[in-house]
């Protein structure tokens, strides 16, 4: 167990450039998920932590030591790859004790930490078979048993769910979940998948074209995204945007949409808002049917899951969503009014800054 | 209707392409059978008129007779010595040279990949005169090294393992490489295992390829016992007339070890014929 830390780590493939500057503190013990969309630079980053590919500059440490120049085998790490990279030709047993082997450990002692793992993944009656003879969900916790075996500082998992269905994702992102917290090992992981992101992180670092945009607890990037783009990403379904501008008067500050409704900017962010075009961005849950509110929409498509009904909705062009607990009377077709919950919502100036974080 | 018009179809579509395949079967076939009732026949009736199938009798002794007339059971052995021993250089260096080109990072390497590769079409006559005065040069004339090494490093099996590598996922090496492989552990506990089609299909090619080889031993080697098989053959025409009788019982004899080997590969030679894209798919 270790803490890991990233100083200015910059990446580049002859002129260009594909991470820019990643300073981030990782204490020991913390499970964080990196996240962004597909070549935002989240592989590469973790890549370059495991040793698999050069670091152009800046300092990776791991327990407080420089690890730039050491072989992957030598930084005390593990890792989970997409595709399990399970040997095909070694049985489940061979495969968890191949990394043992390579390192001289005793027999015995490679028997026992195989077993180890073995139990502790449920794969004891796995053992003597091959990759090939596995489900999907079984090659995934070899892959786990391969890393856990090794006893490592820090994990490293990248995408190790998508290429699972639906339902094993789910067992197994709290599986992988609990297990961290049973071993407390410091982990990076990897995903593409927002909710992976929310439900298994202690804190999440949101990435986008190389470099980190904001990084936070899930409930803090929920809540209080420091721009647009981290509203946008975070969040399933995702934040509806109103385009619009931002206008002074003297009763106060007011946000004016596109399409003609005004909404009244809060004074706690009212003092980071500068006149002029921006955003208003609003959780679909954060939006309510009320007749008379002056947002007005078009239902286009209402998809009931049981608990919850979600309208797909259409405002003068402008997509939005909304989730209601309660099940409304309306069918596709309707013209509906929306309110915003009072006090929900999140104000992004022209250059797609968060306004409440930009005053703070 | 419909349907039973169509399954007609597909009936008929089976039918032909079936008889097209017997067709190519028995045409592909019949010389061996040829080679092997003529090995069965007298001597005098092997040109007999109208040509006949099979002999007034099955002189079996004529496998005996093949054997005695020359000292067959050492080009055997020769034959078995260079086949052997160039299969197994030619696995090493092939796979280590795929390797290198296909694992490996060095600058250059794809430019000395296609001049490698454009060796492949130069045919062997030219190349023999030359290689020639090198083995002289070399001491090599009437000799295993001589018969072997020049066809040891081939453009083709580098080729074709390097195709096979190509298809092996990156992430089993980097795997490897954090669970502390060196380049060496990777070559050897997790390439080339999981090579092990395309290596047998190599090896049944390169095998079959040294033992029946003819034009480089009949200019290599003058000496009788250093000949291989095609070599002692070739000794049963001309000596003392041709005895094509005696001819096709050595021929019959000298095909069982190619015979016995793919046999023995023939699991991963449709495998790695399939996987490396030689077949016609």
């Amino acid at each position: 167990m270790a803490s890991l830390n990233l100083n200015g780590i910059e990446k580049s493939y002859g002129s260009l450039k594909v991470v820019h500057g990643i300073d981030l503190e990782i204490a020991d013990g913390e499970f964080i998920v990196l996240v962004g969309p597909s070549g935002c630079g989240k592989s590469t980053l973790l890549r370059m932590i495991a040793g698999l590919e050069a670091i152009t500059e800046g300092e990776v440490r791991i327990g407080g030591s420089v690890v730039n120049w050491e072989a992957p085998k030598d930084r005390g790490i593990a890792m989970v790859f997409q595709n399990y990279a399970l040997y095909p030709h070694m049985t489940v047993e061979d495969n968890m004790a191949f990394a043992l082997q390579l390192a001289h450990r005793t027999p015995a002692d490679i028997h026992e930490r195989v077993d180890r793992a073995a139990a502790m993944l449920g794969l004891e009656a796995y053992l003597k078979r091959y990759p090939r003879e596995l489900s999907g969900g079984q090659r995934q916790r070899v892959a786990m048993g391969r890393a856990l075996v090794r006893d490592p500082k820090v994990f490293l998992f990248d995408e190790p769910l998508s290429n699972l269905d639906a339902k094993l994702r789910v067992q197994m992102r709290t599986e992988i979940r609990e297990l961290q917290q049973r071993l407390k090992t410091t982990t990076v992981y990897v995903t593409h998948d927002q909710v992976e992101a929310m439900t298994m992180a202690d804190r999440i670092v949101v990435m986008n074209a190389g470099r980190i945009e904001q990084v936070g607890t899930p409930l803090e990037l929920y809540d209080r995204p420091a721009n647009r783009f981290v509203g946008g990403f975070i969040g399933s379904p995702a934040m509806n945007m109103l385009e619009g501008a931002f206008e002074k008067t003297e009763t106060g500050t007011s946000f004016r949409s596109a399409q003609g409704a005004v909404f009244a900017v809060p004074p706690q962010v009212a003092g980071g808002v500068v006149p002029g075009a921006g955003a208003f961005g609003i959780r679909p849950e954060d939006l309510t049917l009320a007749p008379g509110s002056g947002l007005r929409a078009k239902v286009v498509v209402i998809e009931p899951t049981g608990a919850e009904t979600m309208l797909r909705c259409v405002s003068d062009g402008e997509a939005l969503t909304v989730v209601l607990r309660e099940r409304p009377g309306v069918l596709p077709g309707d013209e509906v009014e929306l309110a915003v919950r009072p006090g929900a919502g999140v104000w992004f100036d022209a250059a797609g800054r968060n306004c409440a974080v930009l005053k703070n | 209707m419909g349907s039973l018009r169509m399954n007609r179809g597909k009936t008929l579509k089976a039918a032909l392409s079936q008889t097209l395949l017997t067709l190519v079967a028995v045409v592909m076939i019949f010389p061996f059978f040829w080679m092997i009732t003529t090995a069965l026949k007298p001597a005098a009736e092997v040109f007999s008129v109208p040509p006949r199938i099979v002999g007034s009798e099955l002189r079996w002794h004529n496998f005996i007779d093949a054997w005695n007339y020359l000292p067959f059971s050492r080009f055997i052995v020769n034959g078995l010595v260079v086949s052997g021993i160039g299969t197994a250089i030619v696995l090493i260096s092939s796979s280590l040279a795929a390797f290198a080109f296909s694992r490996l990072h060095w600058r250059g390497r794809d430019g000395v990949f296609l001049i490698y590769l454009g060796t492949l079409m130069i045919p062997q006559e030219v190349l023999v005169v030359p290689m020639f005065m090198i083995m002289r040069e070399l001491g090599w004339i009437n000799s295993y090294a001589g018969l072997i090494m020049p066809w040891a490093f081939t453009a083709f099996g580098t080729f074709l393992l390097r195709q096979f590598f190509m298809t092996l996922p990156r992430e089993l090496e980097e795997a490897a490489t954090i669970d502390g492989a060196g380049i060496w552990t990777v070559y050897w506990r997790i390439l080339l295992p999981l090579t092990r089609p395309a290596m047998g299909t190599l090896a049944v090619f390169t095998f079959i390829g040294y033992w029946n080889s003819f034009l480089w031993p009949l200019l290599i080697v003058s000496d009788v016992n250093m000949a291989t098989v095609p070599l002692g053959l070739n000794m049963f025409l001309g000596q003392t007339g041709n005895q094509w009788n005696l001819l096709m019982a050595a021929a019959t004899i000298s095909v069982i070890p190619s015979a016995l080997l793919v046999i023995a590969l023939q699991k991963y030679l449709v495998k790695g014929i399939a996987l490396s894209g030689l077949g016609g798919r």
